[in-house]
């Protein structure tokens, strides 16, 4: 299994940080995070599956993307974008 | 004592006070995101919040008391099917059915709650309409920003979409069909002004005790119905600009009725640095400044849509606007006089009488 880290306020919705969830790309993984709380769909995907425009998704340190391949010992981190105002 | 809430930039504010003396922040909430508009349901006291994250997309909130905690609504959001997503929610009306609510939002689309707002779904009515895909965007997105039910009859139904105009249903929102009849659109060619849809409407008010009766604040020019919506009038002579956002309209009268004229579409400040409420009571014959107590000079305000509202009516009406610059402006006399609420809030988008 993946392990998720999130941060506020994405980990108060998650019940917690750090979230072991299987898949094999990005999405899944995040689809399955959101099947096991549902309170964070509409988050970080969006209605089309796509990675919300202002977050961000690491898989072990690099930027990652919807397709990105993901095996057990990974790491992906959610983090928001440095932008906004 | 009124309650007024302001959503602005950097969060929901709630305030109370009198017109005529600096208001309360009572209440803050959504600290650093987007209120583009919130409302106090009247039918059940409830509080509602369309709150847009940077980060996490568009959310509407509810709560009994907007000092405590918010629940986050379900079912806002577009079929995962289609390529598009949810941007924003403009605006939530009470309809007339107990716990009816719409929400209107970008991509122009009409949401339905009909438990007070704990959850919504799509109206597919207006979001299947064969038309959709010539719709385009105002500078504001594609923006549903207006819904106007009609007063004891929840069959009949008004919202208006920037840049597409306006569109009427009689069944409830099963089906639609746009009516801008009248609606001169300077901003295209000639030869492309008969085009039914691609009307930049900014705002439209119904008066609720003629329910037939509209005012619209047009990209440029100032409208009137008296059928409904079905044809359009202008009615901008005597104003210093035809361009603006919002319009508000006395309950009691439906012959007045108030705007905040900008410079045009590029500069969209109150023209020559002097904030004035313009205000006709002959239903747009005519039209009368109204800016005691408010800025004379160097003061180049915008206001936008959801900024301007009232409370009461006739000569107690209270009329409320707030600017980008993050100052309120209360008038408790029909807009006689007026004085500051709140000068240093975060720039303004929506303000409403709860």
């Amino acid at each position: 299994m993946a392990t998720v880290m999130l941060r506020a306020p994405l980990s108060e919705l998650c019940g917690g940080r750090l979230h072991n969830l299987d898949g094999r790309t990005v999405r899944e993984v995040l689809h399955a995070l959101e099947r096991s709380y549902p309170a964070v769909a509409g988050w970080i995907l969006d209605e089309r599956g796509r990675i919300r425009e202002h977050v961000n998704v690491f898989v072990n340190g690099e930027h990652g993307e919807e397709e990105t391949s993901v095996v057990e010992t990974d790491r992906l981190q959610i983090l928001p974008a440095i932008t906004g105002g | 004592m009124t309650e007024l809430l302001v959503g602005t930039r950097k969060g929901l504010f709630a305030l109370d006070g009198e017109p005529g003396l600096p208001f309360d922040v009572v209440a803050r909430a959504f600290e650093g995101q987007s209120v583009e508009y919130a409302m106090r349901d009247p039918r059940s006291g409830r509080y509602l919040a369309s709150v847009t994250s940077w980060f996490y997309g568009p959310k509407i909130w509810t709560t009994d008391d907007p000092a405590g905690e918010w629940q986050q609504a379900d079912g806002l959001a577009l079929p995962e099917a289609e390529d598009a997503s949810l941007q924003r929610i403009w605006v939530i009306v009470p309809g007339e059915v107990d716990g009816l609510l719409y929400a209107g939002g970008d991509p122009g689309v009409l949401f339905e709650s009909h438990d007070g707002g704990s959850s919504w779904e799509l109206n597919r009515g207006l979001w299947d309409h064969p038309t959709r895909p010539e719709w385009s965007p105002g500078n504001g997105g594609l923006c549903l920003h207006t819904i106007a039910p009609w007063p004891g009859e929840p069959q009949r139904l008004m919202v208006a979409i920037s840049a597409v105009g306006v569109w009427l249903s009689d069944d409830g929102g099963t089906s639609w069909r746009h009516s801008n009849t009248g609606i001169v659109p300077e901003y295209l060619p000639d030869e492309a002004r008969d085009n039914p849809i691609q009307h930049c409407v900014h705002d439209v008010r119904r008066a609720p005790s003629r329910p037939e009766r509209l005012f619209m604040q047009f990209h440029g020019g100032v409208y009137r119905s008296d059928d409904a919506g079905g044809s359009w009038v202008d009615i901008g002579d005597g104003l210093p600009s035809d361009f603006g956002f919002p319009v508000v309209i006395d309950p009691g009268d439906a012959d007045s009725a108030y705007v905040i004229p900008l410079v045009g579409a590029e500069d969209r400040t109150t023209p020559g640095g002097k904030v004035l409420v313009w205000e006709t009571r002959d239903a747009g014959a005519t039209w009368s400044p109204r800016g005691t107590g408010l800025p004379e000079a160097d003061a180049y305000l915008t206001v936008l849509r959801e900024a301007f509202d009232s409370a009461g009516s006739g000569k107690a009406l209270e009329l409320y606007f707030g600017a980008t610059s993050g100052a309120v402006y209360a008038s408790g006399d029909a807009g006689a006089s007026w004085a500051s609420a709140a000068m240093h809030l975060p720039p303004v988008y929506s303000v409403r009488a709860a």
